[in-house]
């Protein structure tokens, strides 16, 4: 599919009185990995928590403005926020495979939530989320072994796994390597531009390295504000803004 | 956000300076190669070959501190442009000490001559080409943009004295063929010497692209 998954528009995010997100528009193309840098606390991490409406689960969180998603506002009225958290994945820091299910359950549960239950059916879609994840010639002999039992880069293999076998639209990355080895992280960079076949990929990334290997396209955040957003190969050569020079060359922080 | 000091920028102005060293010998082969000529002086031509060393020593150098601080650091923007540029120039500036060795050469062959004149346009050729080389590697030091444009400006002139004093010879070959040698020698030297003013332009044009980001080769007209 050609054309924008999603289109941010007058995005503002709280905390309480605490204005987190200020006026930010964004859009993201289908089959297009998007990093967002800027140094923490720059509201990189609640910006990408609202495209899925997790922001406004925190106690005392709100915002406001608009983000479409496939042409349907996830903020319009009476909308789910549980079917939109099916349509935008999310993979997160630290690995969160759930303690007590197997490796199979973690990819399945997902399916199973959305009222799949027929086992061949199940089976194939979670063979398929393994492959995809680069995870299944790994795992494929110990698929009832607890997946907290595999390792950290594995974990989080078998995350983005789960967020894939739901087949959303967009997966959101909120620093999925930062607790990785260099190995570990190399394959889920390896993974995340192999998925932008089957999706849209929105990552935080304090890793500027990483954003300028991954991302076709890299957005500057800064005290809450989109200062700059355009090709991650023009980013990291000649910035259009002092500040996103200033940030990426590590002469402020 | 606060200013931070970077030791990169340590790195960085530690690669400049290896960069002026070298530019240092190149205006100083130059020089040499020049008043070998005119002075027909067999120690002022020797001076060169000592300075192409010098040259070929730091230009390895470069080459190596270039390859460890893009290993190390991963720079990007206008720190990335800088070390490309460095790379860059480097190859040029090696290529003048090249150049400055085949005037050498030459200067050798023209001394052996009974002829005593050089043309006069290569004195003034030869000042060009010494202001646009220090021109050259001054922008480089402070990024100034519109020194880099007079550096372009000047090799328009550069290339008048190479032809006016090729003309000139050419005239002198056919009315003078018991000197061939000598005059072919001061056309070689005359077209090496107008080869160094394409460094220069080579080197200012790079410091355009560090400061401004653009990249004006084979179209520098327009920034004229």
């Amino acid at each position: 599919m050609d054309g924008e998954v999603l289109k941010v528009e007058k995005l503002n995010a709280y905390f309480n009185d605490f204005h987190a997100v200020k006026d930010v528009d964004l859009s993201v193309n289908y089959h297009e990995v998007v990093a967002l840098i800027g140094p923490s606390g720059c509201g990189k991490s609640t910006f990408i928590r609202c495209l899925n409406r997790l922001h406004e689960e925190v106690p005392g969180a709100r915002c406001t403005g608009n983000v479409w998603l496939d042409g349907q506002n996830i903020y319009g009225k009476g909308v789910d926020p549980v079917v939109v958290r099916r349509n935008v994945g999310m993979v997160f820091q630290k690995p969160n495979p759930f303690p007590g299910l197997s490796i199979f359950d973690n990819v399945a549960v997902g399916l199973r939530l959305a009222g799949v239950t027929k086992k061949s059916v199940l089976s194939e879609a979670v063979e398929e989320a393994l492959r995809k994840s680069a995870l299944w010639t790994e795992v494929k002999d110990k698929l009832k072994k607890p997946g907290t039992g595999l390792s950290g880069g594995q974990q989080q293999r078998l995350c983005i796994a789960r967020a894939l076998a739901v087949k959303p639209p967009v997966i959101l990355m909120d620093e999925p390597t930062s607790a990785l080895d260099p190995i570990s992280t190399a394959k889920i960079e390896e993974l995340i531009v192999e998925l932008k076949n089957d999706v849209t990929v929105v990552i935080v990334t304090h890793n500027m390295q990483q954003a300028s290997r991954i991302s076709g396209r890299t957005a500057f955040f800064l005290l809450g504000e989109l200062i700059e957003y355009g090709k991650t190969s023009k980013i990291f050569t000649k910035p259009q803004n002092l500040k996103t020079e200033q940030y990426i060359t590590g002469r402020f922080g | 956000m606060l200013p931070m000091h970077r030791h990169v920028d340590t790195d960085l102005n530690d690669l400049k300076d290896l960069l002026l060293s070298m530019g240092g010998c190149v205006e100083k082969a130059i020089d040499e190669v020049h008043e070998g000529i005119t002075k027909k002086s067999e120690s002022h031509l020797a001076q060169v070959e000592k300075q192409e060393k010098l040259i070929n020593e730091l230009h390895t150098r470069v080459d190596e501190e270039c390859l460890k601080f893009l290993a190390m650091q991963a720079p990007v923007a206008s720190d990335l442009r800088l070390v490309l540029a460095v790379i860059k120039i480097n190859t040029d500036l090696e290529r003048m000490g090249d150049q400055t060795l085949n005037i050498c050469y030459n200067g050798r062959e023209f001394l052996r001559s009974t002829i005593e004149q050089v043309p006069k346009e290569l004195d003034s050729m030869k000042k060009e080409v010494r202001f646009m080389v220090k021109s050259a590697l001054d922008a480089f030091v402070r990024q100034d943009v519109e020194l880099c444009k007079k550096v372009l400006n000047h090799d328009d002139i550069v290339d008048r004295y190479r032809n006016q004093i090729v003309d000139q010879l050419k005239t002198k070959l056919k009315s003078d063929p018991n000197n061939t040698d000598a005059y072919l020698n001061l056309i070689m030297i005359a077209k090496n010497m107008e080869r160094l003013a394409d460094h220069a332009t080579n080197i200012a044009e790079d410091v355009i692209f560090v400061a401004t980001g653009t990249d004006i080769r084979h179209g520098h007209e327009q920034i004229k």
